[in-house]
């Protein structure tokens, strides 16, 4: 009796010294012990871990494939922008002397870069050049197109409702027959790229939940048939946090596995889009080339594959470890 | 170390397993516990590990009331405790090795130490050579050592067996009881559920006889050996 408890304290003191930096030490290994054997439980059932991980896979390339097309559609139309302009067509009794100081005043404006003057016969060589129709144009007795004057905005003012307000300006110019924004079409197709991206984002949340029901589900069929093993467990005094912990780190693994799977699906859709993209742009004469995945974008893809692993996990061992007691 | 005081439990649809059971098992002791299959004895060890609780009375395990204990606090319970399976529980996808460095892991302790207990817990149950071994490979008494070997490694201060040789010949029987007793020598309170009245007979420790649910006697095992109490259940367990 004597001899034990001297035996006993002898032990508790060698614990307690030795412990507090060691406990956190073993923590860690602890913790990055189950990370790595649950990855390599993983990999002992390589199939039904693939299959689980291309489910998510897909789930996560479809927003972030079309979230990639629509960043290079708007990429694309604000190119278009910068070159904002506006055709201000006069009126045709209007003189030559006139428009020439019409220019001279617009030009003195606030938010007018530039003002460049098409007169009437250039109007009509330029048509006559790019139209097809030269020997139709002949044919009529005079020139029917009116001179215009092409308003190019200050980078600051080209923004559409400052353009709106310019366009607004001058309209009420005595002279000036019709002003027309020629932004109106990529003005469209941005409100379109809006709809497009809340769509996406819709999309994202509905598959977000997909992801959640696959992990869950297949955390739950995991906890289920090591039911002995967490039962044996709990029998020898692991805590919940303890049991919890390999199922979180599956989880995790999922995700990543999946947000990785989805990064390469869309970096092949891409390659494969980008050689027929290129040639559609080189018969517009267009610099324009198909942007990969930014940086941002392959974290954000990373990031929410990981956060739906877990999560998905929490609530499958949230709802299912409970319900496992030593009976 | 285990204080029942009239405790008493009742299973949900009325059975009533045990009715003022009183018992108190002091540190560094070592008891039998034995009755027919039903008459209570699994439901007593249920009650000490916090399996099941009393539905009267108090359970005080190491100072520990177990009524009213948070359930948060039952792994650090049953860390105390050392429990060896009839059915062994142990967990066949791993080696021997870490089915017997699983408590230490789970209270968190450093690597080195681990491999230290596990070695020595397997040096004491003689299985020192089988620490790569998968349990399934090893025969049924070489599996409780393990079993026992996974009980003893965090030196728990009590120490409970629930039929540890229901499956094992004589010899090896002798050999496990034997294991028990050595762990008693050194300070650990043991607690075994057993109807193997030949085994037990030959030794000499307290004995616990439950009866439907009461305790009928709290003796000596020595006593057995009187033939009047062996006619009364002795003889009569062995052939159940």
């Amino acid at each position: 009796m004597n001899q034990t408890k001297i035996k006993n304290t002898d032990t508790e003191n060698r614990q307690r010294a030795g412990k507090p930096r060691g406990r956190v030490n073993a923590y860690f290994t602890h913790h990055l012990w189950v990370l790595v054997s649950s990855l390599g439980s993983l990999w002992r059932t390589p199939l039904a871990t693939l299959m689980t991980a291309a489910v998510i896979g897909i789930a996560l390339a479809l927003p972030a494939g079309l979230h990639v097309l629509l960043q290079n559609v708007q990429q694309l139309s604000s190119g278009w922008e910068g070159t904002a302009q506006m055709s201000l067509f006069l009126k045709s009794g209007v003189s030559e002397k006139r428009i020439h100081s019409l220019a001279d005043t617009l030009r003195g404006w606030e938010g007018v870069a530039e003002v460049r003057y098409i007169s009437r016969e250039q109007a009509l060589a330029e048509f006559r050049e790019q139209s097809g129709f030269g020997d139709a144009l002949n044919s009529l007795d005079e020139n029917p197109l009116p001179a215009v004057l092409v308003l190019f905005p200050t980078a600051e003012a080209a923004a559409p409702a400052q353009m709106e307000l310019l366009l607004g300006k001058v309209q009420d110019l005595e002279s000036v027959d019709l002003a027309q924004l020629d932004l109106e079409w990529v003005r469209r197709l941005s409100g379109i790229i809006e709809v497009g991206k809340r769509g996406v984002l819709l999309l994202g949340g509905l598959l977000a939940l997909a992801i959640l029901l696959v992990v869950g589900n297949t955390i739950r069929l995991t906890i289920l048939s090591r039911r002995q093993e967490i039962i044996v467990t709990k029998l020898i005094g692991a805590t919940n946090a303890f049991i919890r912990r390999p199922f979180l780190y599956t989880g995790f693994w999922y995700g990543l596995m999946g947000a990785v799977l989805a990064w390469l699906l869309v970096a092949i859709l891409l390659g494969l889009l980008s050689d027929p993209v290129n040639r559609l742009s080189f018969l517009y004469n267009s610099e324009f080339s198909l942007g990969g995945l930014g940086l941002d974008t392959v974290v954000i893809l990373l990031g929410s594959g990981i956060v739906l692993g877990l999560l998905g996990s929490w609530l499958a061992v949230g709802k299912h470890l409970q319900a496992i007691e030593p009976t | 170390m285990i204080k029942f005081d009239n405790v008493s439990k009742r299973y949900p649809g009325g059975h009533e397993a045990l009715s003022g059971v009183s018992f108190h098992l002091k540190a560094g002791e070592m008891a039998f516990l034995t009755g027919h299959s039903g008459a209570g004895k699994s439901s007593l060890l249920k009650l000490i590990a916090c399996i099941e609780r009393a539905s009267r009375g108090n359970v005080v395990i190491d100072g520990q009331n177990l009524t009213r204990l948070k359930s948060r606090h039952i792994p650090a319970l049953r860390r105390k405790i050392g429990v060896v399976f009839q059915s062994h529980n142990l967990l066949y996808d791993r080696t021997v090795f870490d089915n017997v460095a699983l408590p230490l892991i789970i209270a968190g302790y450093h690597q080195s130490e681990v491999g230290r207990r596990v070695r020595a817990a397997l040096d004491k149950v003689g299985l020192l050579g089988k620490e790569r071994v998968m349990p399934i490979t090893l025969s049924g008494g070489e599996q409780q050592r393990v079993g026992i070997a996974r009980a003893v490694v965090n030196r728990p201060p009590l120490l409970l067996a629930d039929e540890p040789t229901g499956n094992l010949d004589p010899e090896l029987s002798r050999e496990i009881m034997g294991l028990f007793e050595q762990f008693n020598q050194v300070g650990v309170s043991v607690l075994v559920a057993t109807h193997d009245h030949d085994l037990i007979s030959r030794l000499d420790h307290r004995l616990l006889t439950v009866k439907q649910g009461k305790l009928e006697r709290d003796g000596r095992t020595a006593e057995m050996r009187d033939s009047s109490l062996r006619g009364n259940d002795g003889s009569v367990e062995r052939f159940s």
